[in-house]
């Protein structure tokens, strides 16, 4: 999120798409019943369901799953045509001024650069005119036809009305009230504020989605604002946390990353993230990147990592491919190219799509180890369940270990939530039996490692040997003396090159990231965390909660992320004078001398208005209606279909899904067809569920106790399935059997002049824990993820559905 | 409202000193301890509270443990309440129907209590000791690393790298469980490493 849960309750519109929050976060979606009733608010809900969320809603409008950024594009064209644009906004803090590469394009539904047989873009072309002082060019005008604003323009223009009706089955009178809704808040003190969640990012193209609402929110003028926002409502309770801190292939904590095999050597790395400013004056905050992964190697490494060695750079692994994700490493157990498998607390086999696939994946590794509360589908992949889990245990030879782990209330430590707040917790129970906490167990696994290289030597053991570990007892590190290495702290006296004032001595935690150094003088284990646990003891488990003027902001409760914020881009909430836009909703302003306010200022706190750009992290200093070659699948986005549809992309009918996005070679022969496949699928939750956690717990098991599938009375008609009664729903890959749910909620929608049916698959079921025996929709999807970040497609996926015999058939 | 004392403790004080006042200005002694000899006291009275927050979904409500036993001064406790966190800014003391049962959750019949083992072809899991599990897994992370770890690619390059084991990480778990286990795995040089936030 870059607001907060508390904040919603600021905005005048809320517009719930690509989620549903009513029923996936029902205490967060208390706040937007907060702005509905003390300020009026009103709530738009976009969704192919009529869901919780909707039942709420001012308006509701239907759309097709997978049809998100036809949409969207469709209302940046309708606000452009009828001047729904916060014009100060938009000329002097996004990038619409700045002029675009002559040899930049689009056509047939693709950007400038496209290779057909590499599945990718040369982005060459994808950038800004440079003049001879490094600079780029822009026309504050905005007359000139390549500046970013017209370029804009022309690329939203095929996004009429009837073409957006035609792609996404939105009828059009309703997509135009949406959009005069809409509209409304481009006024300067007015807010909207979108809620997304999986709904949008699990697709092919799921970046492309969230990107088209962050321009529209640029246009609007809704970002760094109270009650304004993009804000990802996120899944589990410490995803924020573990992405923070980098549990991905290519991430190092902070957002920094992984080297790949191209940077041979630490001075190739950091020249490719120099990040220059691209105007004059701008603060690209990324410059400090030396400093914050010099701090990270410090906090791995310690006194081996030194500025000899160019601080043991050369003991982080090297990629040699983008990521090795959970669907690569699910592709190479099918080629046996993985022998051991470690899930800590996650559930493969039921949340990797293709089941069958992970099925097999899992059967063919040496070892596969399990550290969860419970007892999972993936730790019992082996075990026959009839025709919910029909394998032969016989032929597995996969030999399993089941760890038993702690849970939250018996551990202690910080999780981050959708808002950036680092929460602390104390924990209220003794771990039953002989569970453990994941920290004693990765310590002990590690010091045996540790000990087997001491005494056998082996294939490059330094990483190993020479791994920072100073902990008052080293088989279990707490959870303080962790908290407080990432947060960071000074190794030797620091001064202030200025004063010469000493800052910190050595020893001392620093107090902010602005403290660390690239001359091996700091450590920290993660740059953004710096200042939840300083000299004055842990700022996360804060408990003021103190909202001088009911702002919303809490800034004494926890501590939120960077530098206890809690709106980020926060500079964007006033004009270019420092005066907030709206005199009602304050934010920050500019006293003359410093920026001052409700919320940590982002920007240095001296720096007078109209110089800095708002938008610090950035090169431009602003932010980016057009976003160069950051993301593989183009700088703006672009109607792509999914990649199992029942309508051809109508730019290029050849063209199947996101054409960038990787697809396996036998996961292609997988994939369906709306002759054989002719309805819509699409994944979602229940409030009584979370995930595969609560079929463990009896009472929720009891408040929903059996698999379901939910489909319209028309399409009931159409096959003869009777409200209740038994359906099988099959996909190219795989089939299920459920209860079919009957219901007014889902409508046929018409696309490309024929009707289109969704069948909804919500995914609380498996075959162990209390519930009854069920299945997941991921027995159904397709082995294929978005183009950037490779989050699978549950969202949009054709299946086919028939009556069934009461029983299941094995 | 910058609370010192929580509501919780401040209503519970409060009727402490009223029990206390009336009990000897009445001059019902006898009757009044009679009666309250009756009254079963505040069930959650003898517990000790702990503040935690929501394992679910990332909206992170806080919650407050009520247990027998003090988990932090090295006692045995046993969770016998879970509520809605009335000081919490976000929550405000409500729970949804995930979390008003998360006593329930900790509780639950399929909690894992014992390592254990499932052979290669075998049909059932069999107990196992800590120290052989943890040991087993070393020697196989040893062997296998040493077996398949690239230390240069074909250009003689260092790069580092383990392909032939993978790690998938626990996005309910605690920053401080991700920071160790971060440092762990990628000491290793580990690249098969993920989270949920991908799926």
């Amino acid at each position: 999120m870059t607001n907060s849960w508390t904040d919603i309750k600021n905005t005048d519109l809320v517009i719930v798409m690509g989620g549903n929050a009513a029923e996936a976060h029902p205490c967060g979606f208390k706040w937007v019943t907060e702005a509905k009733a003390h300020r009026g608010a009103k709530l738009i809900v976009v969704d192919p369901r009529y869901t919780r969320t909707a039942s709420v809603a001012d308006y509701y409008a239907p759309i097709r799953p997978g049809s998100d950024i036809a949409f969207l594009m469709g209302v940046i064209r309708w606000c452009i045509e009828n001047d729904k644009v916060q014009w100060d906004y938009v000329r002097n803090y996004t990038n619409a001024s700045f002029l675009v590469r002559e040899d930049f394009g689009w056509s047939d539904g693709l950007f400038t650069g496209y290779d057909e047989e590499k599945r990718d873009f040369n982005k060459e072309s994808w950038d800004y005119q440079k003049g001879d002082d490094g600079f780029v060019l822009t026309d504050p005008t905005l007359q000139d036809p390549r500046c970013v604003w017209n370029m804009l323009k022309a690329h939203v223009d095929v996004y009429t009305p009837e073409f957006v009706e035609n792609i996404t089955g939105t009828p059009r009178d309703k997509f135009l009230t949406v959009c005069q809704m809409i509209g409304e808040c481009s006024a300067p003190d007015r807010t909207m504020t979108s809620m997304y969640a999986l709904g949008w990012t699990q697709h092919s193209k799921g970046a492309q989605n969230i990107r088209g609402m962050a321009m529209l929110q640029l246009i609007l003028g809704n970002i760094g604002v109270r009650g304004g926002g993009m804000n990802a409502l996120r899944g589990h309770s410490n995803i924020q946390g573990l992405t923070d801190i980098g549990l991905m292939s290519n991430l190092i904590p902070g957002y920094l990353n992984i080297p790949t095999e191209k940077e041979t050597d630490w001075q190739t790395y950091l020249s490719t993230r120099t990040f220059t400013p691209l105007r004059p004056g701008q603060t690209s905050y990324w410059q400090n990147y030396p400093k914050f992964m010099v701090s990270f190697l410090k906090a791995m490494w310690g006194d081996a990592a030194t500025a000899e060695n160019d601080w043991a750079y050369e003991y982080l692994p090297k990629l040699d491919v983008p990521a090795y994700d959970l669907l690569r490493m699910v592709e190479l157990m099918n080629h046996d190219k993985v022998n051991l498998y470690f899930c800590q607390g996650f559930n493969p086999l039921l949340s990797a799509p293709d089941r069958g696939k992970v099925t097999r994946g899992l059967s063919r590794l040496k070892m596969l180890v399990v550290m969860d509360p419970l007892a999972t589908e993936t730790a019992h992949f082996w075990e026959n369940h009839g025709a919910h889990n029909d394998v032969d245990p016989a032929q597995i030879q996969t030999e399993v270990l089941e760890l038993p782990t702690t849970c939250f209330a018996e551990d202690e430590g910080a999780l981050v939530n959708s808002g950036r707040w680092l929460q602390w917790h104390w924990p209220g129970a003794t771990p039953p039996g002989e569970a453990k906490h994941d920290t004693w167990i990765m310590a002990q696994i590690w010091l045996r490692v540790r000990e087997l290289y001491r005494q056998e030597g082996g294939a490059f053991p330094d990483p190993i040997l020479n791994l920072a570990w100073n902990y008052a007892d080293p088989g279990e590190p707490m959870p303080e003396e962790l908290a407080r290495e990432m947060n960071g702290r000074a190794l030797a006296d620091l001064t202030d090159p200025a004063t010469g004032a000493t800052v910190l001595r050595a020893g001392q935690q620093v107090s902010s990231f602005g403290q660390l150094r690239d001359d091996g003088t700091t450590m920290a284990g993660c740059w953004i965390y710096a200042g939840s646990w300083t000299e004055d003891g842990n700022m996360m488990a804060r408990r003021d909660n103190s909202d001088p003027d009911d702002v919303g902001m809490f800034l004494n409760w926890s501590f939120a992320w960077p530098a206890n914020r809690r709106i980020l881009y926060n500079r964007a909430s006033a004009d270019l004078e420092g005066n907030p836009w709206d005199p009602s909703r304050p934010l920050i302003s500019w006293n003359g001398e410093r920026w001052q306010g409700y919320d940590v200022p982002d920007i240095p706190p001296t720096a007078p208005p109209g110089e800095v750009g708002p938008f610090i992290m950035n090169q431009e200093g602003v932010s980016r209606l057009f976003s160069r070659g950051l993301m593989r699948d183009g700088p703006f986005p672009t109607h792509m279909e999914p990649f199992e549809s029942p309508m051809a992309n109508v730019f290029n009918a050849r063209m199947r899904g996101n054409p960038v996005a990787r697809m396996f070679e036998t996961d292609a022969a997988r994939l369906g067809t709306s002759d054989e496949f002719p309805f819509v699928a699409t994944s979602y939750r229940l409030t009584e569920h979370f995930h595969y956690w609560t079929k463990h717990n009896p009472v929720n098991a009891a408040l929903q106790p059996e698999f379901f599938v939910e489909i319209s009375e028309e399409l009931a008609a159409e096959r003869g399935i009777t409200k209740g009664g038994r359906v099988r729903v099959w996909s190219k890959r795989g089939e299920v059997w459920a209860k079919a749910v009957v219901t007014k909620r889902i409508r046929p929608m018409t696309c490309g002049g024929k009707p289109v049916h969704v069948v909804g698959i919500p995914l609380h079921w498996g075959f162990m824990g209390s519930a009854r025996k069920g299945w997941g929709p991921n027995s159904l999807t397709p082995f294929v993820g978005d183009a950037n970040v490779d989050t699978p497609e549950f969202k949009a996926f054709l299946v086919n559905i028939e009556p069934a015999a009461e029983e299941p058939v094995a | 409202m910058n609370i010192d004392l929580s509501r919780r403790g401040f209503l519970r004080l409060a009727g402490a000193g009223v029990a206390a006042t009336s009990l000897g200005a009445m001059g019902f002694g006898e009757a009044e301890a009679a009666e309250a000899a009756q009254v079963r006291a505040f069930k959650l009275a003898t517990t000790t509270e702990a503040r935690n927050t929501c394992p679910y979904c990332s909206v992170a409500c806080g919650i407050i443990l009520y247990s027998k036993g003090d988990v932090s001064a090295g006692e045995t406790a046993e969770l016998l309440h879970i509520e809605g966190d009335a000081d919490h800014p976000t929550n405000r003391g409500t729970l949804c129907p995930k979390g008003a049962a998360l006593k329930d959750f900790v509780h639950a019949p399929s909690r894992l209590t014992h390592p254990r083992i499932r052979k290669p072809g075998s049909d059932r899991f069999e107990e196992i000791t800590w120290d052989e599990a943890l040991d087993k897994i070393a020697r196989a992370l040893k062997d296998d690393r040493d077996a398949n770890f690239i230390a240069t690619n074909d250009a003689g390059v260092p790069v580092n790298r383990w392909t032939t084991t993978g790690f998938l990480a626990a996005s309910a778990t605690t920053n401080e469980t991700a920071w160790l286990t971060y440092k762990t795995v990628r000491s290793m040089g580990i690249v098969g490493f993920d989270n949920q936030a991908r799926v």
